[in-house]
């Protein structure tokens, strides 16, 4: 790509220093000309910023959540209370993101169990199965899911999705209320599991698209070879797409895990929450990081917003990790295959 | 297949139907049977027991459609082919039930939005409405997205597509690599971290106020990521003899760069700027954190707090009357709208200015 500085520097005889030589060499350098100067440092500029502003959200957050948990009597990470104002508590401020987390990390498993073998349905409906004039229109529409705003799904979600959820919610608790998860005492269902099935429709694009792409990479010669020895489709699939596509699916279905974990107002618009842990995923109450920090946010005061900056802060560290590892897999991935050199 | 007939023995019956070779098959028409069928029985049962959600009844009929082909075709056809058939009408039922929420989503909004939708609610703010009373609009909401969407654009635009250039263009070494990376990760930050950062050092540290500038920043933060990952696809399609031959010629690469890899590619990033304002132009959390909200119009996203449609919706969702609830999903149309016909431009310009690599 990168042609000019590819090309050695032809070696000038030692006797034949004419400028112009010397200014041919330094113009086919590349940036020594003004004006290359300044693009370069333009645009090398602008990576840098984007790291920076990376490197500055840390900061920031770091700084400010030091500054509310020098004063939490409570602990940050095993209370079970969001009392930052300390009304019950004689003004000392009590804080801690365990319902948090277990809000997070129970809504975002329910939406992945949920979204992750649809969107492997999806996807090879996609590549392997659908008629070939079926395949784009459909792809489209999947891309319409990811298009409408998470407050639409909210909206939609609270007034239409959760009242019709009772119906199934009250068969769960008669069946599999024994196992203490599904006890459902009736009302209405705005739950961790409403709240999960919500996500599961939100990630669903973002995992079937990544897990499409994999599956469109698969060596034609694989599929081949086992409709060669008779593999019927799915054969073919269980055999010469799955494995090939694996490290893709997990990479997709962490993307998909980043995505639930941060969604803010479609939770805080389904929800209803409460500061407290349940076993049942189908009774209200919970509440996640995202929905926390909305929620709380405008009766907050100056310290209450720093301690949900600490929560945030938590919050970011944690996609971070997961968005990072997924796209490790993903890079690493790339290298070894070769599919898309 | 004519072979067949070398081995005629064994068939019992004698027709000439299914082969041994190929083994008996459900007729064709058979999957499109099930599906009618187990859809009646499915309805049936749900009138039958009484089952007030619909959803029960699709997912019975779901469960019965995938049962009985897979039953059928075990009978008919041997264990794999009804396997076969089961990932078959599994992965259709997986489609179907993609498509159903969508389905739903696009009617409900239509539905219930078109009833306060008109030119009024257009063109009339939320000023001095109360919350419980019908009336009112979303003009002040449009200002304010159309505003701090178009100020996210003019910080984002540049330096994304500055970066994009760095990556494909210059891009070598370590700086390249963590950039590739960061910018990847940071696709995937979630919006309320976004708007937590600029609370954080704009309203909190530099002490400014609440305004439509502010939820600009957190929303270029949340667009830039996208930016950078279309232009950088796109400015990759644009085949290498272009850029060869321009600077074969002599033209310096920054020119190079300006005058026939931009322009060859400027389609494809028009396209990626156009989705990257349709996803922020639905972010509510940012903007609920940093614009603040008020009915009234202001047209200054400078000064003081401005609306915004996705927290218009919000607000309408949680004043819980009525006349709210009937605001929030005319809004929700118009930004359904707005978003997917950015989309659908998005999409038709890249369609129509698509680089022309074949020859």
């Amino acid at each position: 790509m990168d042609i000019p500085t590819d090309t050695p520097p032809t070696p000038a005889p030692a006797d034949d220093a004419r400028p112009t030589t010397t200014e041919q060499k330094r113009t086919a350098r590349g940036a020594t000309r003004p004006g290359d100067r300044i693009f370069l440092g333009l645009s090398r500029g602008s990576g840098i910023a984007l790291l920076a502003i990376m490197a500055a959200v840390a900061a920031f957050l770091a700084y400010r959540s030091s500054v509310a948990l020098a004063d939490n009597t409570g602990n940050f990470f095993t209370t079970f209370e969001w009392d930052p104002a300390g009304i019950s508590s004689d003004g000392k401020p009590v804080f801690g993101i365990a319902v948090l987390v277990f809000g997070t990390i129970v809504s975002s498993i329910i939406a992945l169990v949920i979204a992750v073998p649809v969107a492997i349905g999806i996807a090879l409906f996609i590549s392997h199965y659908a008629p070939r004039q079926l395949a784009t229109p459909i792809a489209f529409v999947i891309d319409l899911l990811a298009a409408v705003p998470s407050i639409v799904y909210g909206l939609w979600g609270a007034i239409v999705v959760a009242p019709n959820l009772t119906g199934l919610y009250s068969w769960l608790d008669d069946y599999f209320g024994w196992t203490g998860i599904f006890e459902y005492e009736g009302g209405a269902p705005r739950s961790l599991m409403t709240v999960g099935i919500l996500l599961a429709i939100m990630i669903l694009p973002i995992i079937t698209n990544v897990s499409r792409e994999v599956f469109l990479q698969v060596p034609k010669m694989h599929e081949e070879a086992a409709i060669a020895l008779g593999a019927t489709r799915w054969e073919v699939i269980r055999m010469s797409v799955l494995p090939f596509g694996r490290s893709g699916i997990i990479s997709a279905s962490m993307l998909g895990l980043g995505r639930a974990l941060g969604e803010t107002i479609a939770v805080a618009t389904v929800l209803s929450p409460a500061f407290l842990i349940k076993a049942s995923v189908l009774d209200y109450g919970g509440g996640t990081f995202a929905q926390n920090i909305a929620s709380k946010f405008s009766e907050a005061d100056e310290y209450g917003r720093d301690a949900l900056i600490a929560s945030g802060l938590v919050l970011f560290v944690i996609t971070l990790l997961v968005n990072g590892a997924a796209r490790m897999i993903i890079a690493r991935r790339k290298e070894y295959s070769g599919a898309n050199a | 297949m004519s072979i067949t007939t070398v081995k005629p023995t064994g068939t019992p019956g004698g027709k000439s139907g299914p082969s041994e070779l190929q083994g008996a098959r459900l007729p064709r028409w058979s999957p499109y049977v099930i599906a009618v069928g187990s859809l009646a029985v499915g309805c049936g049962i749900g009138l039958a027991a009484g089952l007030d959600s619909r959803m029960q009844w699709g997912l019975i009929a779901a469960i019965l459609f995938v049962a009985v082909s897979y039953g059928l075709s075990a009978t008919v056809e041997g264990t794999r082919q009804a396997k076969d058939r089961l990932a078959t009408s599994v992965v259709w039922v997986m489609f179907l039930l993609a498509v159903v929420p969508l389905a739903s989503l696009i009617y409900e909004t239509v539905k219930r939005g078109s009833k306060v939708f008109d030119g009024y609610f257009l063109s009339h703010s939320m000023g001095v409405v109360a919350d419980d009373e019908a009336g009112g609009g979303i003009y002040h909401a449009i200002i304010g997205t159309l505003e701090q969407v178009g100020l996210a654009c003019l910080i984002a635009v540049p330096i994304g597509l500055l970066t994009a250039i760095y990556l494909v263009e210059y891009g070598r070494g370590k700086l390249a690599k963590a950039v590739t990376f960061f910018v990847d990760v940071m696709t995937g930050i979630p919006s309320i971290v976004a708007g937590l950062f600029v609370l954080s050092f704009w309203i909190l540290i530099l002490g400014f106020d609440f305004s439509g500038w502010a939820g600009a920043m957190a929303l270029s933060i949340l667009m830039m990521p996208v930016v950078v990952r279309s232009t950088e696809e796109m400015l990759k399609l644009v085949p290498n003899e272009l850029r060869e031959a321009s600077l074969a010629l002599g033209v310096p690469k920054w020119r190079t760069i300006l005058k026939v890899v931009l322009p060859t590619a400027i389609g494809g990033i028009t396209t990626g700027v156009m989705l990257a304002v349709a996803r922020i132009a639905g972010e509510t959390a940012p903007v609920l954190l940093l614009v603040w909200t008020t009915p009234f119009i202001n047209t200054n996203p400078f000064d003081g707090a401005q609306g915004s449609l996705p927290l218009y919706i919000y607000q309408q969702y949680q004043s819980g009357n009525q006349a709210g609830y009937d605001r929030a999903w005319a809004a929700a149309l118009a930004l359904i709208a707005f978003i997917m016909i950015l989309n659908l431009v998005a999409r038709g310009v890249a369609r129509w200015k698509a680089p022309k690599t074949g020859r």
